[in-house]
């Protein structure tokens, strides 16, 4: 499925910077990667790391102080009206083009690319009810009336497992529980048949259980829809339930990318590694000290130099890592790593074996 | 609960309290109006004395008894509101007339000059209150800053008299009052409907500047508080424009509590303002609620201060009925 040649989303060197009056964060600075049909792709990462920032600058919702300052999103729409649309010739269009608040972009919006936000309590407006914003959604993207879209609305409540989803859609976002909410949501951004959701953290404000049925809904809908998912977290755990391929992200950069096997199995990126020991497993003896990553995430003014990771990385390399940023570099047919370790700059040494970490 | 039942019951409940709420207004009304020393007939004797006649003391009494005023206080509250309750506001010891009769003269003036003031006063701050706060930091936020700013800060009376001094100073023109000098005392007809329309939105523009500075304000920051909540980014991500998304969600619910604010209009309306009807001599309540507390004429006076109390609590009511009707959460905590 990953080698599928025609991705659906490819991206490359976004970099989305805000422009605040103590100075400049680089929220995104530099990231590539690429979704492709019916492939599950999970973002992860430490909180401000630029997952959040990265998804919405792929739907262009980046607001001021913050702008989309350079690279492109390349987007292979599907729908009748595409046609309509200044495509490249391999079918695709850039987004980091387009105006954001342009009809392209609100059509692709809701309609090609759909959002499932954080806080679904938050996300629903407290004063229209849940049909009436469902329906908004649909009538936005197909040519409906009222009553059809209404119906359809139903139909949507009642395949996330909503029960006696035609009540529901009269009720109120706070008049449902969490779950149900968060299925509410679901029902609403899959709405128009989206070919691509974007999933910014769906479960961190629902408790555990309902969080891994929300997890099994989301996989089910998957497949039966075959459409694409970039799934944000920052919890491996469901990184490893839910996703295909995995994207390691450190202070607006992607540290190291691969097939989720790879990356549990064979972590090379120093931070992966770290990120990984520190899970607590079932087969660590009790009362022992889960091991933590030594520093906590520079201030974004003061991001430092080269290698955003340097300052707390156990390989260090003086004048290397704090000079010089690494670039992507393969490290398998699939698996991409941004590391000196790998670079070859290393002083022209052999890229050291990391295939087995200690 | 169905929503109809509950508005129903909820309406109810408020108006079973409305007597009792009038109760207690009408002793407040009373005690206040008695509270400065004297009465009428003091006030009516110094000013007798300062024209240089007199009255003597059998005189003084008998008028005393005439209206009332030997008796104690609280004979003289129940007497009071034993009238209203038979429908008679009194009789105005000032103007010798009855009070209605005096109320009633002013009243269509002064309601429908406090209905320009608060048409005008929302059909500008709302649009200033969007503008500049879905442009935040922009010029036109902060030339709408200054002006509200300005707004508020000058008295209206003061942005009154500049006025009248201008249009008089430069145009020639007075501005007082609602009518031309031929349509004041004449019965009403379409020359003077006009006439009332060419005068009456100079007092609205003037009465309305610092309620519309206040109100944009309001608007101003209740839309900020909503305009970054996730449902807005919601509704960006399902494609709305960014016009409609506004209008239809942060808008909606940063107009919310303004709403409760409505009710409080509908004494004003009644009252007008007193210090710039009279400073532009408008034949409104407003100045001859003044008139009627510096001539302790009291029972004018309580008569008036009755009807705004009522209609404050009435006001309350619309209220309150408008924000249930429009916040389903309301509804819900009532239920």
């Amino acid at each position: 499925m990953s080698n599928d040649p025609a991705p659906l989303l490819v991206v490359r060197d976004l970099k989305t910077y805000f422009f605040l009056d103590e100075g400049t964060v680089r929220a995104v600075d530099g990231v590539d990667f690429a979704v492709h049909p019916g492939q599950v792709v999970g973002i992860v990462g430490e909180s401000g790391c630029g997952k959040s920032v990265t998804v919405k600058s792929v739907m262009r919702l980046v607001q001021r102080p913050g702008r989309l300052v350079a690279g492109t999103i390349r987007f292979r729409p599907s729908s009748q009206s595409a046609q309509r649309w200044p495509l490249a010739p391999d079918g695709t269009l850039d987004l980091a083009a387009l105006d954001p608040q342009g009809p392209i972009m609100r059509a692709i919006r809701g309609g090609e690319i759909a959002l499932i936000p954080q806080e679904p309590m938050a996300a629903f407006s407290p004063v229209h009810t849940i049909g009436n914003q469902i329906v908004e959604a649909i009538r936005l993207h197909q040519d409906v009336d009222r009553q059809t879209a209404w119906e359809w609305g139903v139909e949507r409540l009642a395949e996330v497992g909503i029960p006696s989803p035609a009540q529901r859609m009269r009720a109120y976002s706070w008049e449902l529980s969490g779950g149900l909410r968060q299925r509410a949501m679901i029902a609403m951004a899959l709405a128009c048949g989206p070919r691509l959701l974007i999933a910014d953290e769906p479960t961190t404000a629902i408790d555990v259980t309902t969080q891994a049925q929300i997890l099994t809904l989301l996989r089910a809908l998957q497949e039966q829809h075959n459409m694409a998912i970039i799934f944000i977290t920052h919890d491996l755990g469901v990184i490893a339930q839910i996703a295909d391929h995995v994207v390691v992200m450190y202070l607006g950069r992607v540290m190291e990318a691969g097939p989720v096997e790879e990356i549990f199995l064979r972590p090379q990126h120093p931070y992966t590694r770290a990120l990984l020991r520190s899970i607590p497993s079932i087969h660590t003896p009790s009362r022992t000290l889960l091991p933590t990553i030594q520093g906590s995430i520079p201030h974004p003014f003061n991001r430092p130099a080269g290698c955003p990771f340097h300052p707390r990385c156990g390989d260090f390399v003086p004048g290397l890592c704090d000079r010089n940023t690494p670039e992507p570099v393969p490290v398998s047919p699939t698996q991409t790593v941004s590391c000196h370790l790998y670079t070859g700059e290393l002083h022209g040494e052999p890229i050291p074996d990391r295939s087995s970490p200690a | 609960m169905d929503p109809g039942v509950f508005m129903a019951r909820y309406i109810a409940q408020r108006l079973l309290l409305l007597p009792l709420l009038l109760f207690i207004f009408s002793i407040f009304a009373f005690v206040i109006i008695q509270a400065p020393p004297g009465d009428f007939l003091t006030a009516y004797i110094a000013e007798l004395s300062a024209s240089g006649s007199s009255m003597d003391q059998a005189q003084i009494e008998a008028l005393r008894r005439l209206y009332g005023l030997d008796q104690p206080l609280h004979i003289q509250y129940l007497r009071w509101v034993g009238r209203i309750l038979r429908g008679d506001l009194g009789f105005s010891l000032d103007w010798q007339r009855p009070n209605a009769e005096l109320i009633s003269e002013r009243l269509l003036l002064t309601v429908l000059l406090g209905l320009f003031t608060f048409t005008f006063t929302w059909a500008l701050a709302i649009p200033i209150g969007i503008l500049s706060a879905t442009r935040q930091y922009s010029f036109l936020d902060y030339f709408f800053t200054v002006f509200n700013y300005i707004g508020v800060a000058t008295p209206t009376f003061m942005t009154a008299l500049v006025l009248m001094w201008l249009a008089f100073k430069y145009l020639g023109i007075s501005v007082t009052g609602l009518f031309s000098a031929e349509y004041v005392d004449a019965p009403w007809s379409w020359g003077r409907v006009v006439d009332l329309l060419k005068h009456i939105w100079l007092p609205a523009v003037i009465l309305g500047m610092d309620g519309t500075a206040r109100l944009a304000r309001v608007m101003r920051a209740n839309l900020l508080d909503e305009l970054h909540k996730p449902y807005v980014e919601m509704a960006r991500a399902k494609g709305l424009s960014e016009w409609r998304l506004v209008l239809k969600y942060p808008v909606r619910l940063a107009l919310n509590p303004l709403v409760s604010t409505i009710g409080w209009y509908l004494p004003l309306l009644f009252s007008g303002s007193v210090i710039v009807a009279t400073v532009l001599n408008l034949p409104t309540i407003g100045p001859m609620l003044l008139r009627a507390l510096t001539n302790q004429d009291m029972f004018l006076a309580g008569a008036i201060v009755l009807i705004y109390c009522a209609l404050a609590i009435l006001g309350t009511l619309i209220s309150d009925i408008l924000l249930a009707w429009l916040d389903p959460r309301i509804r819900m905590e009532g239920s």
